[in-house]
């Protein structure tokens, strides 16, 4: 039986389709083809780094994103395809972040620190880059309300999967998600 | 009775994300029509929330790359580079193929490839390498009778190019497929008892995904020569 779907194409090369397809590159990758890691590691970086810099208030972010990548190199085996690779690896990025930091402070205590911020986030006075603005105010708030304002409002998680993932209740997630809008609106106030 | 005030503050949060039950976002409605603190805040805290949603993902200032890469080519089970192997004359060491096949069964194990429900994901191929020179092979998208048409092909294609590899990768690459063909008689004996059994389907499913894709790479091996 001949197939439509097999072809063997002459001048058509494998790089060339799976740079569109992550899925042929995380077979490949699986199968400890570090080139089509490299084009993985291309496509999830800014992503990556991006959600690394935002939790971890931007300190050893380059350090931590390459934490991130060798993990997910280590972890290929086991992605057994049930969500996006996206998702996978995203979720592994925020269980290297978390596993870095709890180790720095207890985490009760980074759910209750005191009101200080208030001081020392002022409202935002002068227009520039909005969205820089926006990234330095996230840097200033306290630990543990950045970690969870930026996996709901950033990334979408829900309460009960950043409280999976914090170890912590779904009651104190809202509560410290609220804090921290509560704390970053003083900052957007002057844009509105 | 009305809620305080400073009590509805610490629910607006929830309030705009929809997750207070319908009496609870009543009482705070309710506060709401009669207090334009509260509706200036419910403007804010919706302002925070859709900034937060649109910022836009950087990459780092300097790749990171060659750092990641330093600390993953010492990975024990790497598998070299088809590109590479085919400057020996195609011909893979034992430890290579031994290699490749451990991962394409550890691998192919957790990748559950439904492919008589056309679910995408039937369509992942599995190889031992890559390169940028070698020819390729199109996306497949199989249905579950066309597998065995597929594979008969390949190996038609394979069997013609037999000759361009070297007698050891020849022999591994048999056993391989020995392997994998033994899995998918257990698959199919196990289903004529249990037909529904989805876990046999998948694994079955698995296992001819695992033999098309290193069919698909050997015959590779073999139009690249």
């Amino acid at each position: 039986m001949r197939t439509e779907a097999i072809l063997l194409r002459p001048g058509t090369t494998l790089t060339a389709l799976s740079r569109t397809d992550t899925a042929d590159d995380v077979a490949l990758a699986a199968g400890g083809d570090v080139r089509a890691f490299e084009r993985l590691y291309r496509a999830h970086l800014p992503k990556v780094h991006s959600l690394v810099r935002r939790m971890a208030a931007g300190r050893d972010t380059d350090e931590l994103t390459q934490d991130v990548f060798v993990r997910v190199w280590q972890k290929l085996g086991s992605f057994r395809g049930e969500s996006a690779f996206g998702t996978w690896l995203h979720r592994l990025a925020v269980n290297v972040v978390i596993e870095r930091f709890r180790a720095d402070t207890l985490r009760r205590q980074r759910y209750h620190d005191g009101e200080d911020i208030f001081e020392v986030l002022p409202a935002r006075a002068t227009r520039g880059d909005l969205s820089m603005d926006f990234e330095s105010a996230l840097t200033k708030l306290p630990d543990g309300a950045r970690e969870i304002f930026v996996l709901h409002d950033v990334e979408g998680y829900k309460h009960r999967e950043i409280a999976e993932l914090l170890e912590i209740s779904a009651g104190t997630s809202k509560a410290q998600l609220h804090r921290a809008r509560m704390i970053l609106r003083r900052h957007l106030g002057g844009q509105q | 009775m009305d809620k305080p005030h400073s009590h509805i503050v610490e629910q607006l949060s929830e309030y705009i994300d929809g997750e207070l039950d319908a009496g609870t976002a009543a009482d705070v409605e309710q506060h709401l029509a009669g207090c334009g603190d509260c509706r200036t805040l419910v403007t804010e805290l919706r302002a925070v929330a859709a900034r937060a949603s649109s910022l836009v993902d950087t990459p780092p200032q300097q790749d990171l790359w060659d750092g990641v890469a330093a600390r993953i080519v010492t990975r024990p089970h790497a598998v070299r580079g088809i590109r590479e192997v085919a400057r020996r004359r195609f011909s893979f060491t034992l430890t290579q193929l031994a290699a490749a096949g451990i991962a394409l069964m550890v691998l192919s194990g957790g990748m559950v490839w439904l492919t008589s429900s056309g679910d995408s994901r039937a369509d992942f191929p599995v190889a031992i390498g890559a390169d940028r020179d070698l020819p390729a092979v199109a996306p497949v998208r199989l249905s579950e009778t066309h597998y065995e048409g597929a594979i008969e092909d390949l190996e038609e294609i394979l069997e013609r190019g037999r000759a361009q590899l070297d007698a050891e990768t020849v022999r591994v690459l048999e056993q391989n497929l020995k392997s994998i063909d033994a899995a998918i008689e257990e698959c199919r004996s196990a289903l004529a008892k249990d037909p529904a059994n989805a876990y046999l389907n998948n694994h079955l499913a698995a296992a001819r995904q695992r033999k098309l894709a290193l069919l698909r790479r050997a015959t590779a091996l073999t139009a690249g020569s």
